[in-house]
């Protein structure tokens, strides 16, 4: 009992990162983003799951705001950031970037070399020495457990890499930014079974520093590496709770007809 | 209910398929006979160039002066000329363009005004030159008072290659995928950081190719510089972007126009065609290069 109750303070401590309040969005008529609330805790895995078409990336992308690339987008609501508003106009889109990095769903590394892409970060923000560069290209691709597979060739060009490495060098570049969020979108689909053990289990042990967000499909994934995870459908938030809870207890019979593979 | 026997039976009609392979044969040969056509005349041309310009073409043809004597001239000033009048095509025409190109295809908002200059700059580029002669000639040689200046005649090229120099960067820039402006975006760079650091150089090799082509243009054209008014005969060397001068094609122009009086112009206008070749093939060479060393591979 008092063991039970003591789980529950400690969670009530975790830090909230992002809060999202009655989020609505468009794409022009296209209701995409359907009145939803959940909250993303500081140093969690936090899975976004549900069939394609549902608005997942959608979503995802309004939290670093890149949604705001396309010009037909409509926003209400309110998202707030360790406790600010990110739609505030004092908030400059490139700092809430800055400090909430992304991974695509398509390894996405620049045609530069392996060590230009992983500082390309770094630089841009105006870190120039070189050693300070070459330490923090270090730290990153280690990171992302990279190092040891590219420390020879870090002047290649990174379109030499593999699929999976491709991918990884985009997460030590996310992380090169020293990000306290990462966002990932699918990170893994593209990626062969190898390819995307490794990058899970390199999910596992970021969690201690980054916060993360991942969108997959897979719901086998969800499982593995998600402390909460967050079920949409069509544009609407259905159920967000604990991940085993999620899995083994779902509340909504819709969240069931889908873990169980009825829709989707 | 289909009948499948008959069906293939059909397709597998033996008159039809040695028909089909006579018409491909036929095809095959036509084409053949439309290439082997056009590279025999371009043939017999530079042949004929070529034939004329023997005996004319030294190093003394390139370093003397215009003279009404045909022995004693050269095309010294028409090269100075036109390296002159390029000096202030190719900064005016990079920058302008490229600009142009970057603000249209990334700034402006994808709407109908864009659309429109699209449009517009699109069909300039298909606008003849002589147009762009009388444009330059109300405009630099009337209005600004410039003549028949390098300056004028500068200008007046610009405005003739911009819009190709704009359209080759647009599609240079607009081939860049979006994926790598997004991964930029992602990590909190700003719009500009993002197309100086991502974008132009991936852009770059075709934004050049396409900018060479345009120079190469440049350099050939006679109907600005004729309509603008350059002086038959100039035999001073140009000094300054306000001299009036003469350039290469208008060299050519005149001295075949001339060729009726001493049939001796005629090999003078063949040599200046062979170096007008020679500096086109480098220049369409060079952006070839370009071309295939950084063709990307997205
Ligand atoms: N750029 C866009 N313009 C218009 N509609 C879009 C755009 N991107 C996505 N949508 C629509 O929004 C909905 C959610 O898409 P998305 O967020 O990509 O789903 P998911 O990532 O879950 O597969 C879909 O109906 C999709 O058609
Ligand atoms: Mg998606």
């Amino acid at each position: 009992m008092t063991g039970d109750v003591k789980l529950k303070e400690k969670d009530k401590e975790k830090e909230v990162v992002f809060e999202v309040k009655d989020l609505n969005l468009w794409y022009g008529n296209d209701h995409a983003l359907k009145d939803i609330n959940l909250a993303i805790k500081k140093n969690q895995v936090t899975a976004i799951i549900g069939p394609s078409g549902c608005g997942k990336s959608t979503f995802i992308k309004t939290l670093n705001r890149m949604i705001e690339n396309i010009p037909s987008v409509k926003i209400t609501g309110e998202i707030n950031y360790q406790g600010k508003s990110i739609f505030d106009k004092s908030v400059r889109v490139e700092e809430l970037r800055t400090r909430v990095g992304m991974v695509f769903q398509k390894p996405n590394p620049f045609p530069k070399s392996i060590f230009n892409n992983v500082v390309y970060g770094p630089r841009i923000h105006g870190i120039k020495d070189k050693q300070v560069l070459m330490e923090i290209a270090e730290t990153s691709l280690r990171q992302a457990a990279l190092w040891d597979e590219v420390k020879d060739r870090l002047n290649d060009n990174a379109y030499g890499l593999s699929g999976g490495q491709q991918q990884r060098l985009c997460i030590a570049r996310c992380l090169a930014v020293q990000p306290d969020v990462i966002l990932m979108d699918e990170p893994t689909s593209a990626l062969d079974p190898i390819a995307t053990y490794k990058i899970e289990e390199l999910m596992e042990s970021l969690k201690k520093d980054y916060t993360i967000a991942i969108v997959t499909h897979s719901m086998q994934q969800a499982a593995r590496i998600s402390d909460e995870t967050a079920f949409f459908l069509m544009g609407e938030l259905i159920e967000f709770d604990k991940t085993t809870e999620i899995f083994s207890n779902p509340k909504d019979q819709r969240t069931e007809d889908y873990i169980t593979g009825r829709i989707g | 209910m289909l009948d499948h026997k008959m069906l293939k039976n059909k397709m597998l009609d033996k008159d039809r398929i040695s028909r089909r392979i006579r018409l491909n044969s036929f095809i095959r040969s036509l084409f053949s006979f439309s290439t082997i056509f056009s590279l025999l005349v371009l043939g017999v041309l530079l042949y004929q160039v070529g034939v004329d310009s023997i005996g004319w073409l030294d190093l003394k043809f390139l370093t003397s002066n215009l003279s009404i004597f045909p022995e004693k001239a050269g095309i010294y000033g028409a090269i100075i000329g036109t390296v002159m009048m390029m000096l202030i095509v190719i900064p005016v025409t990079t920058i302008l363009g490229v600009s142009t190109a970057i603000y249209l295809e990334e700034y402006a908002k994808k709407g109908k005004l864009q659309y429109f200059i699209n449009v517009n700059i699109s069909n300039l580029a298909s606008v003849p030159s002589v147009i762009f002669g009388l444009l330059g000639l109300t405009v630099f040689g009337r209005l600004l008072n410039l003549g028949s200046s390098i300056l004028a005649g500068g200008l007046t090229m610009s405005l003739l290659v911009l819009p190709i120099v704009v359209v080759s960067a647009q599609e240079a820039i607009r081939a860049v995928p979006g994926y790598l402006r997004e991964a930029s975006y992602a990590m909190g760079a700003s719009k500009w950081t993002t197309i100086w650091k991502v974008v132009l150089p991936v852009a770059i090799p075709g934004i050049l190719t396409g900018t060479i082509l345009a120079m190469s243009r440049a350099i050939g054209e006679t109907a600005p510089l004729v309509v603008l008014g350059i002086p038959t005969l100039i035999m001073k060397i140009p000094n300054s972007v306000m001299s009036d001068f003469t350039a290469l094609p208008i060299q050519i122009y005149y001295w075949t126009l001339d060729s009726v009086l001493k049939p001796e112009y005629a090999n003078l206008a063949a040599a200046t065609i062979v170096v007008l070749l020679v500096i086109l093939f480098v220049m369409n060479s060079t952006a070839v290069l370009i071309r295939n060393k950084f063709q990307q591979k997205f």
